[in-house]
């Protein structure tokens, strides 16, 4: 256990740290990184042909079991990654925000494919832009759909990020901040991603 | 299929459209052909009996709805059409019938779900996407959308393409929703809903659950 001096003015006493990094808890770090960071159990939510290229990434040819994932958890509490695999219209937010709440930390989140990073190109009534706009997201794969190459790629960058994870950072296992409106982001933030760009500009006639 | 037996169909389907049009009058219905299409239009007062007809009279025997949907135009001018696509199994014929209607008045027309069973969900998505209302269908909800979706209907010109609402505004009202109150409560649990049921339905699933499946 670390000690380190309190902040601010006046603050005399020396306050100790429940965990700051140092020999033992960085060795824990990097044992406890190492287990999670190969078996990560995914839960699969695939809801469309990202799904397709999700299968492809689990079958023999690539193979997601050589990362120790190949124990797909189709139960979201006994799930460690949330993939998301294809565009998520509005009526599957409240779904998707329920399967997040239901894993149990430490989890984490990948977003697969254009649809489910930005809304792709269903700029429309029914479509979420990005489900980063519901819940916390880690890795972002683009593409559309991302070939499984692209996956592994994102789901090593993830291996990569969990092995830099350390105890000592207070905020890691913060549960998601939802505001008393039951948003994950501000508005304003919502609003400001969801904003149409490149060719989506023109395609509103009516309003 | 020949090109003799696709030109036999199609005469099939224009005579049942003419002969739709001598028993109803030529002053409420009309006949064109598209694409191979023979398509037969109905004024809204008629269209409940003219489909009946079609469906019961020995001659026609349209026992099969395709599909019912509708299609409103860009050109204001135009009417929005409820589409009726009607198929006869034993003739192998396909007929389509149109109901236009005034896209700024009151949309209504009756349902058909008493003639195809089948018309059920598919006249609840034409009400869901359109607000065409169906007199007379015993469960007029939303199908696509969520119950608690109040921006109007989707697939009418008046309605932008990303809706009414800023997008914040839309995910705070999806994540308020409650996923499981798309469903009426014995599509929920039909054993607490039970003697709210009505009696045939209570006698099918007594029937269902003798027989021990």
């Amino acid at each position: 256990m670390g000690v380190t001096p309190a902040r601010g003015p006046g603050a005399h006493e020396e306050v100790l740290d429940p965990i700051s990094p140092n020999f033992i808890t960085t060795r824990l770090d990097f044992l406890a990184n190492w287990a999670r960071s190969n078996s990560l159990w995914p839960m699969p939510f695939g809801t469309a042909c990202c799904a397709i290229e999700f299968m492809a990434t689990a079958a023999a040819r690539f193979d997601i079991a050589r990362f120790g994932m190949e124990r797909m958890s189709f139960s979201p509490r006994q799930a460690d990654v949330l993939i998301c695999a294809g565009r998520l219209p509005f009526k599957l937010a409240p779904v998707i925000r329920r399967i997040w709440d239901q894993m149990p930390q430490p989890k984490w989140a990948i977003s697969m494919g254009a649809c489910a990073s930005s809304g792709g190109i269903f700029d429309t009534y029914t479509m979420v832009q990005g489900i980063d706009t519901i819940i916390p997201v880690d890795v972002y794969v683009p593409g559309c759909p991302p070939r499984p190459e692209g996956l592994l790629y994102g789901i090593m960058l993830l291996q990569k990020k969990i092995r830099g994870e350390s105890l000592a950072d207070p905020t890691l296992r913060q549960e998601q901040l939802v505001g008393p409106d039951g948003l994950f982001r501000r508005p304003e933030a919502i609003n400001e991603v969801s904003e149409p760009f490149g060719n989506s500009i023109s395609q509103t006639r009516s309003g | 299929m020949s090109e003799a037996g696709t030109l036999a169909v199609l005469e099939a389907a224009r005579a049942s459209a003419r002969a739709a049009i001598e028993a109803f009058g030529a002053e409420h219905l009309r006949h064109t052909e598209s694409c191979g299409q023979v398509i037969l239009h109905v004024a809204p007062p008629l269209a409940k009996q003219v489909l009946a007809w079609l469906q019961a009279d020995p001659a026609h025997r349209f026992d099969y709805l395709t599909d019912v949907t509708a299609v409103e135009y860009r050109d204001p001018e135009r009417p929005l059409e409820v589409v009726y696509q009607l198929r006869s199994l034993e003739r192998r014929v396909d007929l389509r019938v149109k109901v236009p209607l005034d896209p700024e008045g009151t949309l209504q027309v009756e349902t058909v779900t008493d003639l195809w069973a089948g018309a059920e969900w598919l006249e609840r998505e034409v009400w869901d996407m359109f607000g065409v209302r169906f007199r007379g269908h015993g469960d007029l909800r939303r199908i696509l959308m969520w119950q608690t979706y109040d921006e109007g209907h989707p697939l009418r010109k008046s309605f932008p393409l990303r809706g009414h609402r800023s997008r914040a505004e839309q995910t705070r009202q999806a994540l308020a929703a409650n996923p499981e109150a798309h469903y009426t409560l014995e599509e929920i649990s039909i054993h607490e809903a039970y003697q709210e049921l009505p009696p045939d339905m209570q006698e099918r699933l007594r029937r269902r659950m003798e027989a021990g499946s």
